[in-house]
């Protein structure tokens, strides 16, 4: 049997591995906390499911029409929710078009167009942070 | 040696790799679902604050519907509860020959919590909130 050699080092597949597991354990520790803060903060009374879902990952009066947040400016509007949805998109949005980009380059294999691909997919992945942090730090 | 595959989708339905693989393929699925989902929420809020445009409520009206919501938290608990299954035998990979009973411990969590939250949507649906 012959011993297999792995080379050791640094590459974007280990530190993207890495990455996933910490950024997804991450979110999940935010998405309780953001629940658990819903509740502490009134939405064990009168809020349906889909606004429990917005008051727990993204406090921000720009993001739906048809669920409510009474007194969004008391308890949600200050840096520590900002901070905690930037956190939640930065996190969330790194770990999905990475996974995209694993996906896709999984079906492409080998392929002249693979940067192109990944350049695309970088651009998008830089539009939805900036689009998203521009629209927490503006509301 | 590069790893040649030339297997489409169907060719892998004929494999026989049981619930691991199906966990896999869904987690797969349900990831890029969620992509989706998340990236429509941050254009629409954008679009919706920064012009103030009908092309953000129509997004909204999609994805506020409670069938779409049905779906999207069945993706996002799914994805949730085997990504930390995934990471869980990372992190101790003396658990991997159990990774069946895993799967099973992963459904047993998953049932009661998308049950609960399929009635509450349905609930709220019929009842017209």
């Amino acid at each position: 049997m012959r011993v297999r050699t792995v080379q050791a080092g640094f590459s974007l597949e280990y530190l993207m591995w890495i990455f996933t597991r910490i950024s997804g354990i991450s979110l999940i520790t935010l998405a309780v906390f953001g629940m658990a803060s819903a509740f502490a903060l009134g939405a064990r009374t009168q809020v349906d499911l889909p606004t429990l879902m917005r008051w727990t990952f993204f406090p921000n009066p720009n993001h739906v029409v048809n669920s409510y947040i009474p007194d969004v400016t008391l308890g949600w509007a200050n840096a520590f929710w900002q901070i905690m949805q930037m956190l939640i998109v930065v996190f969330g949005a790194t770990h999905g078009f990475n996974g995209l980009r694993v996906v896709v380059e999984d079906f492409m294999g080998e392929s002249a167009y693979r940067p192109l691909v990944r350049g695309i997919i970088f651009l998008l992945w830089l539009f939805v942070l900036i689009a998203a942090v521009y629209v927490i730090l503006a509301s | 040696m590069t790893l040649k595959r030339k297997v489409g989708f169907f060719d892998g339905l004929v494999y026989k790799g049981g619930s691991p693989m199906w966990s896999w393929m869904l987690h797969r699925i349900t990831g890029l679902g969620i992509l989706v989902f998340v990236s429509l929420h941050v254009i629409a809020s954008f679009f919706m604050q920064q012009l103030g445009s009908d092309f953000a409520t129509t997004l909204n009206i999609i994805y506020e519907h409670w069938a779409f919501q049905i779906f999207i938290t069945f993706f996002v608990i799914f994805h949730a509860l085997n990504g930390l299954r995934i990471a869980a035998l990372d992190l101790w990979p003396q658990f991997l020959k159990y990774q069946r009973e895993a799967l099973w411990l992963q459904w047993l969590i998953f049932a009661p919590v998308y049950g609960l939250t399929v009635f509450i949507l349905v609930q709220h649906a019929l009842v017209g909130s």
